[in-house]
């Protein structure tokens, strides 16, 4: 593995007396895509959660080229999360208000783009992630799948340095969640961005570069033979 | 499935004659293929050769195949290795990986180890798999649909069984 862009070390969160993480750590490298696996409950939202800066550690860092996450206060995360990274998730991230280009030019709006700009971007990305004839409709209009690739190019739009997806295609059947994989693979790796990749679903994991398991809280360190 | 080793394996729990090893195999692994007595002993033979099993006495009363046979460092190494070399991953589960993990935690090592080797090596077939598929034409994206499809399976018995690691533990303990 090249040197990690982005590294959560001795990673520890508990929610009340439950904990969630108990000394997770992993990398990612620019251009890899890194699966991270377990069962229901294992922790692995939660360690993508906090390698993303949305949920703080209670112990341990997270760091992002030579810069600290967890030192951070929220307001420089969110900037660091808005400029840097793109989500994904399984359900409900488009706004129903809003055409699919709307939705996908939302991020560089809010990083004060113009709008004809913005739009312009949108429409090449949902052109990329093959679902540029839905520009005009509203996610309420477009399938599950489609959805989804229009999520995906949201992601994408602001050429983020990491993507974090959590099962992102969950909710999808087969095909589409074959389509959506890869479309967001290829594309992750032709812009040269990593990517944190939640799933249990291992056909998923297999577009992946390698796998972190997490269980009970913890990242297990593959065998040396 | 390596033999040799599954008898080594079982001669970690204390040294066993031929018999006895035969009769401890077929119930724990034998179910559809008992071993021959003279695939025990041959498979005895070879491994004393190769100094991975010692004689330790022979039990009053026996015949010339009363002999006890021991494990030795040299063998406990080489069933230390071959536990966490994983199988290749084929279309099919093979009985030798239930018999690496119940011979894992009947020596009370980590079978975690033993089942996430596996997913590894799996992960990797389904990741050359989901190469070839996105490369090929729909006969081959078919094809290689249907070897990922067995391969998750096994996957998910792998998810299954480190479930069931501490249940399947506290059966198989001498």
């Amino acid at each position: 593995m090249n040197e990690p862009l982005l590294r959560g070390v001795d990673l520890r969160k508990s929610f009340g007396q439950t904990p969630a993480l108990d000394g997770a750590g992993m990398g990612v490298a620019a251009g890899e895509v890194v699966a991270v696996m377990g069962p229901s409950g294992s922790g692995k939202s939660t360690l993508l959660h906090c390698l993303a800066g949305i949920v703080p550690p209670d112990g341990g860092t997270v760091s992002y080229g030579d810069r600290d996450l967890t030192a951070m206060s929220d307001k420089e995360r969110s900037a660091l999360r808005r400029s840097e990274f793109g989500f994904v998730f399984q359900f409900g991230q488009l706004v129903p208000e809003l055409s699919c280009i709307e939705n996908v030019a939302l991020p560089l709006r809010l990083g004060g783009a113009k709008r004809k700009a913005a739009e312009q971007a949108a429409r090449e990305w949902l052109a990329r992630l093959e679902v540029d004839q839905l520009a005009d409709k509203r996610p309420g209009e477009v399938s599950g799948g489609q959805g989804q690739r229009v999520a995906v190019a949201r992601a994408l739009v602001t050429r983020p340095r990491v993507v974090f997806a959590d099962e992102p295609t969950g909710a999808l059947d087969s095909l589409n969640g074959e389509q959506v994989m890869r479309l967001l693979t290829a594309t992750a790796r032709e812009t040269g961005a990593a990517v944190v990749l939640v799933t249990h679903e291992a056909r998923v994991a297999a577009y992946s570069d390698r796998e972190v398991i997490v269980r009970d809280g913890r990242t297990r360190e593959p065998v040396v033979i | 499935m390596s033999i040799g080793h599954a008898l080594l394996g079982l001669l970690e729990t204390g040294p066993r004659h031929g018999y006895d090893l035969k009769r401890v195999y077929d119930e724990r692994f034998g179910q559809d293929r008992p071993l021959a007595y003279g695939q025990v002993y041959s498979t005895l033979s070879r491994l004393l050769r190769n100094g991975l099993v010692e004689e330790r006495g022979v039990e009053a009363g026996g015949g010339p195949d009363r002999k006890r046979y021991a494990i030795t460092d040299a063998g406990v190494t080489d069933v230390s290795s071959w536990l966490v070399t994983p199988e290749k991953p084929e279309i099919y589960l093979q009985s030798a990986l239930y018999t690496k993990v119940v011979l894992a935690l009947m020596s009370g090592r980590d079978a975690e180890d033993v089942l996430d080797a596996q997913r590894r090596a799996h992960l990797g077939a389904m990741r050359e798999l989901t190469q070839r598929k996105q490369r090929g034409d729909l006969a081959d994206q078919l094809i290689c649909d249907h070897a990922l499809f067995h391969l998750e399976a096994d996957l998910r018995w792998l998810e299954l069984t480190t479930a069931r690691l501490a249940d399947l533990g506290k059966e198989v303990m001498p």
